[in-house]
């Protein structure tokens, strides 16, 4: 194995200004993660763990610490190669789904390939073949509001997808969603994990962390290990 | 380089399907936002519209009135105030020329068999002029070159005087004291029917008498207005040219001793004058296309404000600043744009409309449309580039947050 490893947090570090006072909201976080792994990030709310995953997604830069991905160092990018990174590397899934209500669940999936510059056609066949994939076959022309709340959260995953990143990043995929349809969302990351996708999983849910292969506690901005499944 | 020319292509495309999609999702919003734009397309269009159908009639009745003529002016010089007949001759001698018309006007008190009519419009003019207006005269005789070279004291008159005058009475032979001065009425005509600008231009006088009789009673024996109308065929400038030739000397090669006007020059005039106007009337008009373009910023700021979560949204899926960018530059480009295709439609109804009340011919200004057009573009991306900028610049945590 080389030196570096897929994903490598350093002594992560971010401050806030808050009316003139500094919060520290992530304390030297170090963190790293091979291809492959399912992680799921445990806290309570207030904890940082959007922070966090902010700064993993590339939306934020940490304020000191070093954060590589595939062998890239994060600090050192501007605004637009960041938006490259999250283009090419990130598949973000977020709790209440977010897909656009004007579009139809296969533009929606075709959004991230827009702005990557794929072509028409080519948009289309890959953002069938996901949707597919995410068990959407017939419902590819329905709009968000035609579709049920676990069939949303499918095509935003199969919108996380369809840009093959490395990681799959995941807030709350189930907040919004009852427990049968969340045991549901849960079986398929399963499943993509099983086929060899990274997936990294926020959440305050100990019984949804739980479906994920480690997990880690971030209590007040700092990270304890917390072995492998089951609380 | 291909490759990021083509991803950005796959972009315009798709930031055009996507506008139009939120312009037709908001369809009131859009329409009063265009409404400003259209208002001042619409009047720019009209206005320019109308003027060009304006000044393309007065330059038919230009045409009408003033083809194969020339207005000579002679202001003198100390030696010479004018012309005297014999240069007149001289002139009308000139290969361009086919003849003149002196034009010798004046006001007269006239008087007759007791009634007195003052401020009569009395005319001098000669044989050629009744030649060139042969069918005017409706009774008697025109004047004649006799008439001319005799300075005989005898009259024409328009059908007005004779009404005045001789109303139940036969006027041909009658006498008639214009200025005082006894003039046997020779002929009578109608005024001229034609109305317009050609009216006012080479309207009829009340009286018509022989040019010399009339230069006779002035005292000065001299015409300093005449109308040369040129042979067929002969085009202005020559003419203007052989008539310096014969001139100058005349006037010992002094400089403005007279002018040559020709009619094309007095419509070029007009022209530039109609020109100037229109563009004063398209700048006072493009102020409401400024109000437009407020309006359309005012609407892309609400708009980005309440789109922020999907600005967010297509940040974390990977959109670049200059997407976001492009995406509501083009939003805002084609809401103007729309506004203007149709404000150009309403203009040129209205400019129709317009034409059919003046009563002038209507025509489609090419130049118009493609001002209206291009104005209404340039109003979208001016005006939409602040709210674009600032939506590219937006922090994608920030907009997140409101999930």
């Amino acid at each position: 194995m080389g030196a570096e490893p897929f994903f490598r947090m350093q002594d992560i570090d971010k401050d806030y200004i808050m009316a003139d006072e500094p919060v520290h909201v992530l304390k030297r976080i170090s963190l790293t993660l091979e291809e492959g792994e399912f992680l799921s990030v445990l806290g309570p709310s207030g904890s940082g763990k959007t922070t966090l995953m902010n700064i993993i997604g590339c939306l934020d830069t940490p304020t000191a610490g070093r954060y590589t991905l595939r062998g890239r160092e994060m600090e050192t990018l501007d605004e637009r190669e960041l938006a490259g990174v999250r283009s090419r590397e990130i598949g973000f899934i977020f709790q209440n789904s977010q897909l656009l209500p004007r579009l139809t669940a296969c533009k929606n999936v075709e959004l991230p390939l827009i702005y990557a510059g794929v072509g028409h056609r080519e948009r289309r066949r890959r953002a069938e073949a996901i949707l597919e994939r995410v068990g959407l076959a017939d419902r590819m022309d329905h709009l968000p509001s035609q579709l049920s709340g676990g069939q949303q959260q499918r095509v935003a995953i199969a919108r996380a997808l369809v840009g093959n990143p490395s990681i799959l990043l995941a807030d709350e995929p189930t907040g919004a969603l009852d427990q049968r349809t969340g045991q549901q969302i849960m079986e398929l990351f399963r499943e993509l994990n099983a086929e060899h996708r990274t997936i990294i999983m926020i959440t305050h849910d100990t019984n949804i962390a739980a479906h994920a292969r480690r997990v880690v506690h971030i209590i007040d901005g700092e990270i304890t290990e917390g072995g492998t499944a089951h609380a | 380089m291909l490759k990021r020319f083509r991803s950005a292509l796959v972009m315009v495309g798709e930031c055009v399907r996507m506008s139009l999609d939120n312009i037709r999702g908001n369809k009131v919003r859009s329409f009063l936002t265009l409404l400003g734009i259209m208002i001042g397309i619409t009047a720019v269009i009209a206005l320019i519209s109308t003027v060009s159908g304006v000044s393309g009639s007065i330059a038919s009745s230009f045409a009408d009135m003033g083809v194969g003529t020339l207005t000579l002016n002679v202001t003198g010089n100390d030696l010479k105030s004018g012309l005297t007949a014999d240069d007149l001759k001289t002139l009308s001698d000139l290969k361009s020329v086919d003849g003149l018309v002196p034009n010798v006007s004046m006001t007269a008190r006239v008087s007759c068999r007791g009634s007195v009519k003052t401020d009569v419009s009395v005319a001098g003019r000669n044989a050629y002029y009744a030649l060139l207006n042969e069918d005017m005269i409706t009774q008697g005789r025109a004047l004649n070159f006799i008439d001319d070279d005799n300075c005989s004291f005898v009259c024409v008159i328009s059908q007005t005087m004779v009404d005045t005058f001789f109303f139940g009475v036969n006027p041909i032979g009658e006498t008639l004291y214009v200025a005082g001065l006894p003039f046997t009425v020779a002929g009578r005509y109608e005024e001229d029917s034609g109305g317009g600008i050609a009216a006012i231009f080479s309207g009829k006088p009340d009286v018509i008498i022989p040019y010399t009789t009339a230069l006779k009673i002035g005292g000065t024996g001299e015409t300093n207005n005449l109308t040369v109308h040129m042979a067929a065929g002969v085009k202005s400038e020559d003419a203007k040219k052989e008539l310096e030739e014969c001139l100058d000397p005349l006037f010992g090669f002094e400089e403005d001793c007279y002018t040559i006007t020709s009619m094309e020059s007095i419509e070029e005039t007009m022209q530039t004058m109609m020109g100037m106007m229109s563009t004063l009337l398209a700048g006072i008009a493009s102020i409401a296309l400024v109000v437009g373009g407020i309006g359309i910023m005012n609407m892309m700021l609400t708009t980005v404000t309440e789109r922020t979560v999907e600005i967010g949204l297509k940040k974390a899926l990977g959109a670049m600043p200059w997407q976001i960018q492009l995406q509501f530059l083009i939003e805002s480009f084609m809401l103007s744009l729309l506004g203007g295709l149709a404000g150009v439609l309403t203009g040129l109804l209205l400019s129709y409309a317009l034409c059919q009340v003046i009563g002038t011919q209507f025509v489609i200004s090419g130049g118009a449309i493609a001002l209206g057009v291009g104005f209404s573009a340039a109003v979208g991306i001016l005006f939409g580039w602040a709210p674009a900028r600032k939506a590219s610049r937006l922090n994608p945590i920030d907009a997140l947050r409101s999930i």
